[in-house]
């Protein structure tokens, strides 16, 4: 009985090794997904600086544009500016207003931000415990109808939800604004009326989501040697449940709201073009129509790299649920 | 195990409406879908039209039949891009191993790093708003996974002793590769891209909603649905139908999916 | 009823819900306060559902269809849930068979073995971890304190089959249920264990109820035994009774299942052997992360073994003494660093091809070696397909002869793999390896995962076919008591070293190495009556 216990007894440095892992790890990813923002906007047909000074450009201009851009210069070189720009915060200038897109992006972003971060944190609370309940009862009718339900909802499109929820509580029954926005930062209380449809729209949707994968995940847990053991024990189900059969299966759903999270701050476009919301995704969509090139990039570049940091924290929260991630 | 059947029949029967009004919509309509009618402008659903007329008074339900085969026909082209692409890419990383693996990966999680409907996004913007330009967006943005998808599948079949069974035969990997891993990686990639082209459905629907999809006048879901989204006061039809040809699409596709899952998920065949 | 018995179990019937089959079919035992109580069967036998309804914790498809369960006089079937919870963990503990997953991974050793005491004494926190950390010494955990904040992931199989232990035994229940509680273990560990069970149940005046498919080693430790089949008891008596004068055929076919010497034969070990490993060195890389250049672990240190013309030559060792790899080396699954391996004379990298035609293998997990989506037929050919001088129709006709042979006729040659039996998937395994009539095999436990019956009947088939073709044969395995049946010579290997080698009868009989005594300690040698009874005879360690 030589190695007793398989990993050394200091469990801070394999903690901090953990970190540091994953922190290091997220490097590459992070040069990766600029090179892809910046090589997509060079895919773009046609010349950029034509196409950022727009239709009514002379020569000269598109030629002082292209000094001003380093288009003269080689690729590599071209990225490695840009990127020196980005890092100091310079995101460049709209094509449209002029206005500097960092700030624009940021103050957008917020707008989004709120929505999504309430909505999710909503629909983890009402969706979790459903999805233990219904995993912990399988095959009975409380399972059946929850898992019907919860595949009804995540069927049903966003877009269309908001559309008729919309119809339902603004039109009919009038209780809702149904165009415009007030920020909850000027006015709390008149703001948050605007807030409540897309976050309920966003809740239904995500928690039939969220339902199916913390039923799937309890249901792995459940089969395991140790809740039997644990029942063996003496312990109570409510004991079974929380203490054993939980924390061990909340790892895949806590990762699949993080990536949830990130989903929807990519994918909000839709929700703020319903609820007429100035948020990232109505930005990106307008710079699109409006070629704003910077502003695109800027947005995509913005959204993606918060991606990456929201699935970075869930992945250094994890050992939480699952210690023995850290050793491995 | 009698409920899944059920549920599997019932999304195979949602499918084959959709595959069947999609191909119906090819030679026939009850009236021609671009046809403009201002006496019929937003007509109510009724004996003449079943589903009513929308703002231009032209048939709503020929319109959806219409929009029924942009969807199957983008959905479809996507997931077989993304398919075949993914698949390619997830067998030669899971089969080279090594520093090719390794590049191939990174790009792959770096593709991965770009939330759900962004990078399409971000592609449309090259490719044009139009429906061959949602095709490749979306076609690019899915190869990631299914790469990912194939590369695991790969690697834990490589794992798998028959795989070391063909090679002490003295097989070829190249052999190995068509022969055993190939056919084995089957499940997994029919599962995915079932869901995948539920995605699809969805993302076109999402994209030409916004604006960004299939231009007008040619009728999609989701153009129809923003082209109405500013009569549904008077004439709710126009919100409610497409809306719900979209909804009833993607239950379809989930339940199918959930079914297919079971059926092919190896736990639940034989083994222990 | 007797007043000196602790456990009455009396036509108790399972069946599964909604089909109505029978499982357990109206078995009857007692247990007395105290004693140590087996029951045997195989897979499929009901022994463990039996063992489940006692603390009614059955599986929700599974109902009691009659019969009564009565503990210390109580009729546990119809207790309440809260009164079923007092007696699990007080009174009847249970150990499973999986160290690996009866242990909550996300909770500390110390707030696990907590649990079951805060639920059932009344004992403070301070008097808990007292208990605890006495416990967990007894169970031989070296640093009980540390331990008290350890995951389960920080411990090796046998120790976490300790600790499960300690956190049963910690509550001093009246009753011990071990369902195979060493099957997932090494026979030396497995060993060592059992006596840890015994020593701990006997202390505490605790009564055992051993479950398990292993007939030698729940005799070791058992008074009573009652064979299961089928959802039956076919044979109930004192253990020594049991085993000596067997009454029923099944008890009799699985004690002659049991692997027993063979004849020793006669191998010309004057020729140049067949194949010759040649000190070889197999290095696995450790894993490289960014913080930590992962030191490579060396598993074979310079092993040389031959195996010669006809010869079977059996490896043991426990699991990580570089067994499976050096069979896999020899294989050409597994690149050596170091050393040569020559087959017929000359190296095996002059002629590759001839070594692929002429060394094969069968491997360990009969679900996991054949491809499935491949009919057993197409499997079979497959094997043929770089045979040189055999056109179609000749290949399918050997195919079909070879299945033929290991005992599969026609009618399965169009099935699946999944459509058959661990021991039918095994014959098939078998069957693709001599298909080519190789020169050499190798057979990575090839009998491990079988039931005891089944075990017994591929043994026969192996011995059959290597008698007929006379192919060389390494024969991994981990279990002595089928290399005693098999084996010409054994090779004993211990952490990347042969420790010992000689002729099977020498290594049984005599053994030089304390490890080697140690293996051998693990199983029993078996006299055999002439009315189809045994008697076990335990090998001394020293």
């Amino acid at each position: 009985m030589a190695a007793e216990r398989k990993v050394g007894p200091n469990r801070g440095e394999t903690m901090l090794r953990f970190i540091l892992s994953r922190l290091v790890m997220a490097l590459p990813t992070i040069a990766l997904v600029s090179v892809t923002v910046f090589a997509l906007i060079r895919f773009i047909p046609g010349d950029p600086a034509a196409l950022m000074l727009g239709d009514m450009a002379q020569p000269e201009q598109i030629a002082e544009m292209r000094t001003e851009l380093g288009l003269d210069k080689s690729m590599p070189q071209q990225f490695l500016i840009w990127a020196g720009n980005v890092l100091q915060g310079d995101f460049g200038r709209s094509i449209v207003n002029d206005e500097a897109v960092l700030p624009l992006v940021v103050s957008r972003f917020l707008v989004s931000a709120e929505i999504v971060v309430v909505a999710v944190l909503l629909a983890s609370l009402v969706a979790v415990p459903a999805g233990v309940i219904a995993a912990w009862r399988q095959n009975s009718l409380t399972d059946l109808a929850l898992v019907g339900t919860a595949t009804v909802l995540l069927s049903i499109p966003t877009f269309w939800l908001g559309l008729l929820l919309l119809l339902f509580f603004g039109l009919k029954l009038g209780w809702l604004p149904v165009l415009g926005y007030v920020s909850i930062r000027d006015d709390l209380a008149g703001g948050m009326l605007y807030l409540v449809l897309p976050i309920m729209t966003l809740v239904i949707h995500e928690a039939g989501v969220l339902i199916r994968m913390a039923r799937a995940s309890t249901l792995e847990v459940l089969r395991l040697d140790y809740i039997t053991h644990a029942r063996a024990k003496g312990l109570s189900e409510g004991a079974v449940l929380w203490r054993h059969a939980f924390k061990n299966a909340f790892g895949p759903t806590w990762t699949m709201i993080g990536l949830i999270l990130g989903n929807l701050l990519g994918g909000i476009a839709v929700i703020e073009t319903v609820f007429t919301i100035p948020g990232l995704g109505r930005l990106m969509v307008d710079s699109i129509f409006a070629r704003d090139y910077p502003v695109i990039q800027g947005c995509l570049l913005f959204v993606s790299l918060s991606y990456v940091l929201v699935n970075l924290v869930v992945d250094l929260l994890y050992p939480l649920f699952d210690p023995r991630v850290v050793a491995e | 195990m009698k409920k899944f059947t059920f549920n599997g029949l019932i999304g195979g029967i949602l499918i084959a409406i959709l595959l069947l009004s999609a191909a119906l919509g090819l030679v026939w309509t009850p009236f021609d879908p671009m046809k403009l009618s201002f006496t019929a402008r937003l007509a109510a659903p009724g004996a003449d039209h079943l589903l009513g007329t929308d703002e231009f008074g032209r048939d709503v339900l020929s319109r959806l039949m219409v929009g029924a085969r942009a969807s199957v026909w983008i959905g479809a082209l996507t997931v077989g891009f993304a398919t075949i692409c993914g698949t390619l890419i997830g067998l030669v990383s899971g089969y080279a191993r090594g520093w090719v693996d390794g590049v191939i990966m990174a790009v792959n999680n770096a593709l991965l790093a770009f939330p759900g409907i962004l990078l399409a996004l971000g592609l449309l913007a090259v490719f044009g708003a139009n429906q061959y330009g949602i095709i490749f967006a979306l076609g690019i943005a899915y190869t990631p996974s299914m790469a990912r998808v194939v590369r695991g599948a790969v690697l834990s079949l490589r794992e798998r002793e028959f795989i070391e069974a063909s090679r002490v035969m003295g097989n070829g990997e190249l052999y190995t590769m068509v022969r055993h891993i190939l056919p084995n990686c089957l499940a997994p990639i029919t599962v995915l891209a079932t869901s995948m082209f539920g995605w699809a459905i969805l993302s076109e629907s999402a994209l030409s909603f916004l604006g960004l999809g299939v231009p007008p006048p040619a009728p999609t879901w989701g153009n129809m649905l923003a082209a109405g989204r500013p009569f549904v006061e008077q004439a709710v039809w126009l919100g409610l139908f497409p809306g719900l040809c979209i909804a009833l699409t993607l239950l379809g596709i989930n339940l199918l999916g959930d079914a297919l899952r079971d059926k092919l998920d190896p736990r639940m065949r034989g083994l222990k | 009823m007797k007043t000196d018995t602790l456990l009455t179990v009396r036509d108790l019937s399972l069946q599964v819900a909604g089909t109505g089959r029978e499982v357990v079919q109206s078995i009857a035992f007692d247990i007395a306060p105290g004693e140590i109580f087996g029951i045997v069967g195989e897979s499929g036998s009901g022994k463990t559902l039996a063992t489940r309804a006692l603390i009614a914790l059955l599986p929700p498809a599974i109902r009691v269809k009659g019969g009564s369960v009565r503990y210390k006089g109580r009729d546990v079937l119809a207790m309440k849930d809260r009164e079923l919870r007092d007696l699990r963990g007080a009174e009847i503990g249970v150990v499973f068979q999986e160290p690996m997953t009866s242990l909550n991974p996300s909770m500390t050793i110390g707030r696990q073995l907590e649990e079951g005491l805060i639920l059932h004494t009344k004992a403070s926190p301070e008097e808990r971890r007292a208990r605890i950390l006495d416990m967990l010494k007894r169970v031989g955990i070296r640093d009980p304190e540390g331990a008290l904040t350890a995951y389960p992931h920080e411990f090796s199989g046998g120790m976490r089959q300790r600790i499960m232990l300690a956190s049963v035994m910690l509550l001093k229940p009246a009753l011990l249920i071990a369902d195979e509680p060493t099957t997932a273990l090494d026979a030396v560990i497995q060993r060592d264990v059992m006596e840890l069970m015994v020593e701990l149940t006997r202390a505490e005046g605790t009564a055992v109820l051993l479950i398990s498919h292993d007939l030698p080693m729940v005799a070791r430790y058992t008074s009573r035994i009652v064979v299961m089949e089928k959802g039956a008891i076919v044979e109930a008596g004192r253990t020594e009774n049991l085993l000596e004068a067997p009454q029923h055929p099944y008890t009799k076919k699985l004690l002659s299942s049991l692997p027993f010497r063979g004849e020793a034969r006669a191998i010309d070990m004057s020729k140049a052997p067949m194949v010759s490993a040649r000190n070889v060195v197999v290095d696995y890389a450790g894993r490289r992360s960014l913080f930590r250049r992962g030191k490579a672990k060396r598993a074979l240190q310079g092993v040389s073994v031959d195996i010669h013309e006809g010869e079977v030559v059996a490896l043991v060792g426990g699991s990580g003494s570089g067994k499976t790899t050096l069979g896999r080396t020899i294989a050409g699954l597994v690149k050596q660093s170091g050393g040569e391996i020559r087959f017929q004379g000359r190296s095996r990298e002059a002629d590759w091809t001839d070594y692929r035609l002429n060394c094969q293998m069968v491997f360990q997990d009969p679900y996991s070696s054949l491809d499935p989506r491949m009919t057993i037929l197409a499997l079979v050919e497959e094997a043929l397909r770089l045979v040189p001088g055999l056109d179609v129709s000749a290949k399918r006709k050997r195919a079909l002869e070879t299945l033929e042979e290991v005992g599969l006729g026609a009618d399965y040659a169009e099935r699946y793999p999944h459509e058959l039996s661990g021991g039918q998937r095994q014959r098939v395994a078998i069957a693709r390896a001599i298909a080519r009539r190789p020169r050499f095999l190798i057979a990575d436990e090839p009998v491990s995962a079988l039931d005891v019956t089944v075990r017994a009947q591929v043994l026969d088939l192996f011995s059959d076919l290597q008698k007929r073709y006379g192919f060389s044969c390494l024969f991994i395995s981990h279990d002595l008591g089928v290399v005693e049946q098999v084996a010409d010579r054994v090779v004993v290997m211990q952490d990347g070293r042969i420790i010992e080698e000689g002729d099977r009868d020498t290594i049984f009989d005599s053994p030089k190495e304390a490890y080697t005594r140690r293996l051998l300690s693990a199983i029993p040698a078996l006299d055999q009556n002439e009315k189809g009874g045994v008697t076990l005879k335990w090998r001394l360690e020293n």
